[in-house]
């Protein structure tokens, strides 16, 4: 490998990693992967461990996959993607459920249901079936930190106003334990979930314009 | 990709090529860590015992209170404690799949086609006296069974608390049975009403009496499976016949 080509790949990876999370990101820019951020966000905690499952298996998903792009059929090369992304989101699974049972509780059935994401589908499909190992796995990484990025502003803004803490730590003091805040109920729901990232993506495109679709 | 990638013989090698690898990765992780699962599994459902005995808050050492939980096992058609091989690997579940150690339900209230002839149950005791009966009851939700624990108080009709430890109701409907403000509604209900009759059951509306507890909002089956199971294995055919006999005073049944 000549320096001039290393030097690209660090430049690759480097934008690889860093677009996602603000000129690319999957939520806010591409608006896929909202269910699970709907569901695991209402406390901090089982948002970080959903962004750390969810980074893994983009990250090794589109190594594997670029590994064996060369010999993947391409009448079943979705079927075969699936087979990669369903075996890596089984293996997680087991692991939070031997390590992090509590959370691993809490997330139930979105861990699995990382299988459907279409962040991890689209990232191996658009960008690891075309480009070798190294930066598809770094591709992952940045796609899975643009993920974890809004999952943990929304599970930060959630838990903080929702339930007047942050990670089980006390912030704002509750009413109901005999402090000042009156916790928002309304933040505890799946929907709020909804408002946080409309208003991420509101103050993204303000920050970025060109983000914003046209419209005619 | 080449084009020979396509061929009839390299589609089928790389399909099975693949789920072979992915099996074998599976299997083995699935494998390796059955046993802290397991370990994680049981220290989750101590824990939820203790919280149906109303007995859990942060400061608990969960294994070391839960030493002071005797584990008893009853017959329950006659009502009797009963005597098993193996305490350890006793497996309610388990035994009531085997027609040689369960029976068919006849009245199958609980939808749970058979029940293990023998259950096992904790007793807390305070100063050698019963303070508190624990009692395994389950039965089919909406998607799920639900599996759970009753606790009684000494005069074996006053509820201390209710708890599942495994369930896979819709989270934020039926799931709400592991909402903590619901169950700090079931400390202090009865069982009987003043007839005597057994009578706890979930209500919509609104509870009014001390054998009502609220239903779950939205979760109609839920609470339909909680009242079933409720009712089977509070019933004659449950506990019944270990309740009318149990002796709190000398601990015998």
């Amino acid at each position: 490998m000549t320096t001039a080509t290393a030097t690209f790949d660090m430049k690759e990876i480097k934008s690889v990693i860093t677009k996602p999370i603000s000129d690319n990101n999957p939520i806010a820019l591409q608006v896929l992967g909202v269910c699970s951020a709907l569901a695991v966000t209402s406390k901090l905690e089982t948002a970080l461990v959903m962004s750390l499952a969810l980074t893994l298996v983009t990250a090794f998903s589109n190594l594997l996959i670029s590994l064996i792009r060369a010999q993947i059929p391409s009448s079943i090369r979705i079927i075969a993607q699936m087979t990669v992304i369903a075996s890596l989101v089984i293996i997680v699974d087991q692991i939070l459920k031997a390590y992090a049972f509590e959370t691993a509780k809490q997330l139930s059935v979105f861990v699995g249901l990382i299988i459907t994401n279409c962040i991890v589908m689209g990232r191996a499909e658009a960008y690891a079936m075309k480009n070798s190992p190294i930066p598809s796995f770094f591709d992952g990484i940045g796609n899975g930190l643009g993920y974890s990025a809004i999952l943990i502003v929304v599970g930060t803004v959630r838990e903080l106003f929702g339930s007047g803490s942050i990670l089980g730590y006390t912030i704002l003091h509750p009413i109901k334990d005999g402090g000042w805040y009156q916790t928002n109920g309304l933040l505890l729901l799946p929907p709020s979930a909804f408002f946080v990232i409309g208003l991420i993506i509101w103050a993204l495109r303000t920050w970025k314009p060109e983000q914003v679709e046209e419209s005619n | 990709m080449s084009a020979n990638n396509d061929s009839f013989f390299k589609t089928i090698f790389v399909a099975v090529a693949l789920c072979l690898v992915c099996s074998v990765l599976v299997s083995y992780t699935a494998v390796s860590l059955k046993d802290q699962q397991k370990a994680n599994a049981s220290l989750d459902k101590k824990k939820n015992i203790l919280i149906a005995a109303n007995m859990l808050d942060e400061t608990t050492d969960v294994a070391k209170t839960f030493e002071n939980f005797e584990r008893k096992f009853v017959d329950l058609e006659t009502g009797k404690f009963v005597e098993v091989g193996n305490a350890e690997t006793f497996d309610q579940r388990q035994m009531a799949k085997d027609p040689a150690t369960s029976v068919i339900i006849e009245e199958d209230t609980a939808r749970i086609k058979r029940r293990s002839k023998v259950a096992s149950i904790y007793l807390v005791k305070d100063a050698g006296k019963v303070k508190t009966i624990i009692l395994p009851i389950h039965g089919s939700g909406l998607f799920s069974t639900l599996y759970g624990f009753v606790a009684l108080e000494s005069d074996k009709q006053t509820v201390v608390g209710l708890k599942f430890y495994e369930h896979g109701e819709t989270p934020g409907l039926g799931g709400e049975v592991d909402n903590a403000k619901w169950l700090a509604t079931w400390p202090g209900k009865k069982l009987l009403d003043s007839n005597a009759k057994l009578a706890l059951e979930l209500v919509k509306g609104g509870a009014t009496k001390d054998t009502e507890v609220d239903a779950l909002s939205g979760a109609t089956m839920t609470t339909n499976g909680i009242n079933n199971m409720l009712k089977y294995w509070l019933g004659d055919d449950g506990f019944g016949p270990f309740l009318s006999r149990f002796d709190v005073d000398k601990g015998e049944a």
